[in-house]
């Protein structure tokens, strides 16, 4: 069951007339997150296009084994391909992409700062309100929603369960496009986990994983209780 | 690739305690790793292997010179290493070490090249970790040239470049078996089929059947780079005594011990006694008695269609005398039990790990 996450401010959505097709999905990043996503996805339903550095003929070859069923694509070709596009890749890495890539579009920040894979970065280490809100300051045009970047990528997939299990584990989504979060909402619900609306996009830091090798997992309550009111 | 199934032990040189529980100093727990190694030819385990740290708590940090001394009193052993953190070293200096190896060992030294756990050498010898890919790609790029192909003529832009380069000692049997050490990301996997190494993974949580697609990756990659079929193996952590029992009540305590140490360090929540016993039950901690062992190696071999296992062996500061205790048993008891259990079954069906597709 989704739970909101308290009294939210009464913030005015990004003005759009375009209803958000979310029966495709977008995936920056072929690595062990995007490709597991990717398998999820497919298998949830979704038209997935994703993207990686490296060669093409690698990247089709990675997905064809590892996501078969989503099509390997350019970046570009992703951001055109769907209206919710999952940032998939080392976090320090979103500076490559082209600011208005991603214009309109709802788009899940699903990385995490991780000195030992981003090196040593001020901006993202002293974040005050959460790495996504510098991701978005990147993205101006984009409707930034902060999510799926508290499991680790196998668990993603090992602990799915369906709508109404017990225990489910629950992933929070935090944005300032109160469209855009209900979006990423419905995909967690299909990708087998609780979604919890974790309030504006400064909220991120409460879903930013404290470092630990095994992420801890929280049901949808628990989840609620460390979002700040 | 079940006929040439090699087994291997693999250590970090970690500090230990001594059975009454106190720290022993660290070159003392380097000699003692030598008697392990040594051990370790005479139960019939194949080879010995050492990563590489810059960390108080491991002793490794100049693992070719443990080999080296291990070399002089053992004649059959492989000695190699678990992982070579390639982006920080010089493949010059790699080389000459390994040809050394090779020479003073009659022909037994190996290589698994990779990113290991731990970045402390990125800042200790001045490299930036956003540079990662780069280095690596460009240092075993050099690496293999001059493991395969002397004379060499290269540039890079991260060493100077060389020019119709001899680099001293010539490799007697003209090979050093090198393979790339991956922890799970499709680009190494396929990295290692493009440049024609064979795969090692190490998986160290979780189920290790879920990286049955990424052997099956490797092989499409490696066909079509055009490259030979080459053996995929795997590094990953285990403890082995009389019974399951007594594996889990002598590992527990300094598995607790190591992660808690980190885990207040930075702030984590430390595992739990529960989700150790998942690991061991289904996950990578391969810890009990030898048919345990056995069965869970049989396992994984068969759905990984390994070529060899290493095992990681004895968490955190578990005393030298247990560690013995352990190779003894694992070369004499282990290994024979799980040839048995894989000679008995066919060949292994790849067509189930990788999810249908053959």
């Amino acid at each position: 069951m989704a739970v909101a996450a308290g009294q939210l401010t009464a913030e005015a959505p990004r003005a759009t007339t375009q209803e958000i097709d979310d029966r495709r999905l977008g995936i920056v990043g072929a690595g062990k997150l995007g490709t597991t996503l990717a398998r999820a996805a497919v298998a949830a339903g979704y038209d997935v296009a994703i993207s990686g550095s490296g060669p093409s003929d690698d990247i089709a070859l990675t997905i064809d084994v590892l996501a078969p069923g989503a099509h390997a694509a350019t970046t570009n070709e992703v951001a055109g391909h769907a209206d919710v596009i999952v940032l998939a890749v080392p976090t320090h890495r979103f500076r490559e992409l082209q600011p208005d890539l991603f214009a309109d579009k709802v788009l899940i920040d699903a990385t995490n700062y991780w000195p030992p894979v981003d090196g040593d970065d001020p901006e993202l280490a002293d974040a005050p309100e959460g790495t996504s809100t510098i991701v978005q300051q990147h993205f101006p045009s984009a409707r930034l929603v902060k999510s799926l970047n508290q499991l680790g990528y196998h668990q993603l997939e090992e602990n799915q369960l369906p709508h109404g299990a017990p225990n489910r584990i629950a992933i929070g989504a935090a944005g300032d496009d109160q469209l855009a979060v209900r979006t990423v909402m419905r995909l967690l619900e299909h990708l087998g986990f609780d979604p919890v609306d974790a309030g504006p996009l400064k909220n991120g830091v409460a879903l930013e994983p404290d470092g630990s090798p095994i992420a801890t997992t929280y049901n949808a309550e628990q989840l609620a209780e460390r979002i700040p009111r | 690739m079940i006929a040439t199934l090699e087994f291997g032990l693999d250590t970090f040189v970690p500090l230990t305690v001594d059975d009454a529980g106190l720290p022993i100093d660290g070159d003392q727990v380097i000699r003692n790793t030598v008697e392990e190694a040594v051990l370790a030819e005479a139960v019939g385990i194949d080879s010995f292997n050492i990563g590489e740290h810059y960390r108080p708590e491991f002793m490794d940090s100049a693992g070719h010179v443990i080999l080296a001394a291990i070399a002089g009193r053992t004649d059959r052993i492989r000695l190699g290493t678990a992982v070579t953190v390639l982006s920080t070293r010089d493949p010059v200096r790699l080389y000459t070490e390994f040809a050394t190896l090779d020479a003073v060992s009659k022909g037994r030294a190996q290589l698994i090249v990779g990113r290991g756990s731990a970045v402390e050498s990125f800042p200790l010898f001045g490299f930036d970790l956003a540079d990662y890919e780069e280095l690596y790609e460009e240092k075993l790029d050099l690496l293999v040239r001059l493991l395969r192909e002397q004379p060499v003529t290269w540039s890079g832009r991260f060493r100077p470049p060389l020019t119709n380069q001899v680099v001293s000692p010539p490799i007697a049997t003209g090979h050093i078996p090198t393979w790339v050490g991956v922890g799970g990301s499709p680009q190494s996997v396929v990295r290692a089929a493009r440049f024609g190494l064979p795969l090692m993974l190490a998986i160290i949580g979780g189920r290790p059947e879920r990286f049955a697609p990424y052997v099956e990756l490797y092989k499409r990659a490696l066909e079509e780079h055009g490259q030979p079929k080459l053996p995929v193996g795997l590094h990953t952590l285990g403890f082995v005594a009389a019974t399951d029992e007594e594996a889990v009540r002598i590992q527990w305590p300094y598995y607790k011990e190591q992660f808690e140490r980190a885990a207040e360090e930075r702030g984590w929540r430390p595992p739990t006694y529960e989700q150790f016993l998942a690991e061991v039950d289904h996950g990578s901690m391969y810890v009990g008695s030898p048919e345990t062992v056995a069965r869970r190696i049989a396992e994984v071999v068969r759905t990984l269609d390994l070529s060899r296992f290493h095992l990681h062996y004895a968490i955190g500061r578990i005393p030298h005398e247990q560690r013995m205790a352990m190779i003894d048993l694992f070369g004499r008891e282990v290994i024979p039990r799980a040839r048995e259990l894989l000679a008995a079954t066919p060949e292994p069906d790849t067509t189930l790990a990788a999810g249908g597709r053959s």
